[in-house]
């Protein structure tokens, strides 16, 4: 069965033979061809991304002992289908003083940010959008769309809370963009490419392992500056109900809400594929290279417990203070992810030429080793801060 | 598609169709009944006083500001990064004298008492 090994081709072909036989040329039949594969692809994202709602719904009220949605078909699966009718119906406010062209275009620039990505992630060994060169920087630049949209929203939304938020919300994310590319660079580093195409296929072909063996610390780095760039808990002091009230979003309602709401949730799923492509081989899986549609299955199971792993730090951990969470990036994470990129770097050029395992073990243990020099590092500050400590009287009787 | 990038042109295009579609759906089916009331700003049930486009903290500037030193730097990693396998173990030393250089930036800072939130 030639679909079953190529499911793209033999529907590309067909469509070909199509278009063709109407007498149109080829470059238009594959220009719209193409348009139309693009146009599925994203409602299937679309779709996604409604279930993804019933999904985060069950495991919160999973995580608060509750039961979460179950009125509305079976498991409550059909229920954010009368959400979304009930968010497009409802009356779309802009609110006096509002600056009109900003405040409309930040949730359309916050979800479609969140699309963008999904052009360059490989599903599968045949199915994916586009295999660009320089994926990893198109991941960066899209993201900082994202950053815009956050900024426009607050500043256009004529309202005190939104503009506050808006400051915490961007200086949180531009502040942890940058152990995120570290974290970017060593995949580069190991692979010597920047496709992502390339870095999901160096994890299983020529003897090679999952990244998250070569380089653990990296993937989680990767994961904090994640959760971080996605703004949720135990980062999401731009939301701050106590004393923000919502943050950015504040004044949006209806449909708008619901874009920022979406692009949200898709964003979160969207970094648990980019875990699972960076660290944990993609769609790589038993028979997988033979049967592209048993990868896209394995990309989605693999990208679903990394978007469980977020939401799962997101319900336990709680809110930190600002000042905590810029320290902890600027003093910590950022030093530690400039130092792994170094020992990375040195570790893979020396054994470079030295067999595979001798190469997976040197890179494992030398990330072993710096998490416990730095574990080390910390205790002795800490124990130098608590012997500076005045004695206090009482504890001597 | 030959090109990539024609490919990524027509999926920028297409990704900003669908959510100004969304949008622009919402605003054709939804009601517009506008009152004083409701397009007022919200402020927990307050009249706003004052301007609402507030100051801020200098300290977002100061971030800002290493932010763009940093992320200008690592654009110049990515190039040293690619190339590590192709080249001698000089340049591989080379790139770590200059992340060296950018870690003793940010120490400076850090002891000039730039990241401390006060």
């Amino acid at each position: 069965m030639e679909f079953l090994t190529d499911p793209i081709k033999v529907i590309y072909d067909w469509l070909m033979s199509v278009l063709s036989g109407w007498g149109w040329a080829d470059w238009v039949s594959a220009l719209v061809i193409n348009l139309l594969a693009i146009v599925v692809f994203i409602l299937i994202v679309m779709v996604l991304d409604i279930i993804l709602v019933w999904v985060e719904r069950k495991v919160v009220a999973r995580f608060q002992d509750r039961l979460g949605p179950n009125r509305v078909g079976p498991f409550g699966l059909f229920q954010p289908f009368p959400d979304i009718i009930k968010l497009i119906l409802k009356e779309d406010i802009t609110p006096e003083g509002a600056d009109r062209v900003p405040f409309n275009l930040a949730p359309i620039l916050s979800l479609a940010s969140v699309l963008f990505l999904w052009a360059v992630v490989p599903l599968s060994s045949r199915i994916y959008g586009v295999d660009l060169n320089v994926a990893l920087l198109y991941l960066v630049a899209a993201g900082s769309i994202g950053t815009l949209s956050i900024i426009l929203a607050g500043w256009s939304s004529n309202n005190k809370y939104a503009l506050m938020g808006a400051y915490r919300m961007v200086s949180n994310m531009i502040s942890y963009e940058i152990p995120m590319v570290i974290a970017l660079l060593i995949p580069t580093v190991i692979v010597g490419s920047m496709s992502l195409k390339a870095i999901t296929e160096a994890q299983f072909t020529n003897g090679g392992v999952w990244f998250v063996l070569i380089s653990p610390l990296g993937a989680l780095i990767f994961l904090i500056a994640a959760i971080a760039e996605l703004g949720r808990s135990p980062f999401d002091l731009h939301e701050g109900e106590s004393e923000i009230v919502s943050g950015y979003h504040i004044e949006y309602s209806g449909m708008k809400f619901g874009l920022f709401y979406a692009g949200e949730l898709l964003h979160a799923f969207t970094f648990g594929g980019f875990i699972a492509v960076l660290f944990f081989g993609g769609w790589h899986g038993p028979w997988a290279e033979q049967y592209p549609l048993l990868g896209v299955f394995y990309f989605v199971i693999k990208a679903m417990i990394g978007y469980w792993v977020i939401m799962w730090v997101k319900y336990t951990v709680p809110r930190i203070r600002i000042d905590h969470m810029l320290a902890f990036n600027w003093k910590f994470l950022t030093p530690l992810a400039f130092v792994l990129l170094m020992v990375t770097a040195l570790t893979h050029r020396i054994l470079l030429d030295a067999p595979t395992w001798l190469y997976v073990a040197g890179m494992f243990l030398s990330n072993v080793v710096l998490v416990w020099l730095t574990v080390e590092l910390m205790r002795a500050q800490a124990r130098r801060k608590r012997q500076s400590l005045p004695v206090i009287a009482a504890v001597e009787h | 598609m030959e090109n990539p990038w024609v490919y990524l042109g027509l999926f920028l295009i297409v990704g900003l169709i669908i959510p100004i579609a969304a949008i622009v759906m919402a605003a054709i089916l939804g009601p517009k009944k506008p009152n004083p009331i409701k397009l007022s700003t919200y402020e927990c049930g307050m009249e706003t006083v004052g301007d609402n486009w507030v100051q801020f903290k200098s300290q977002y500037y100061v971030f800002a500001l290493a932010f763009l030193i940093f992320d200008v730097e690592t654009v110049f990693l990515f190039p040293w990064a690619l190339s590590l396998n192709a080249m001698p173990l000089f340049v591989t030393v080379e790139g770590i004298i200059f992340i060296l250089i950018l870690l003793a930036g940010l120490s400076y800072i850090w002891q000039k008492g730039m990241l401390d939130w006060v």
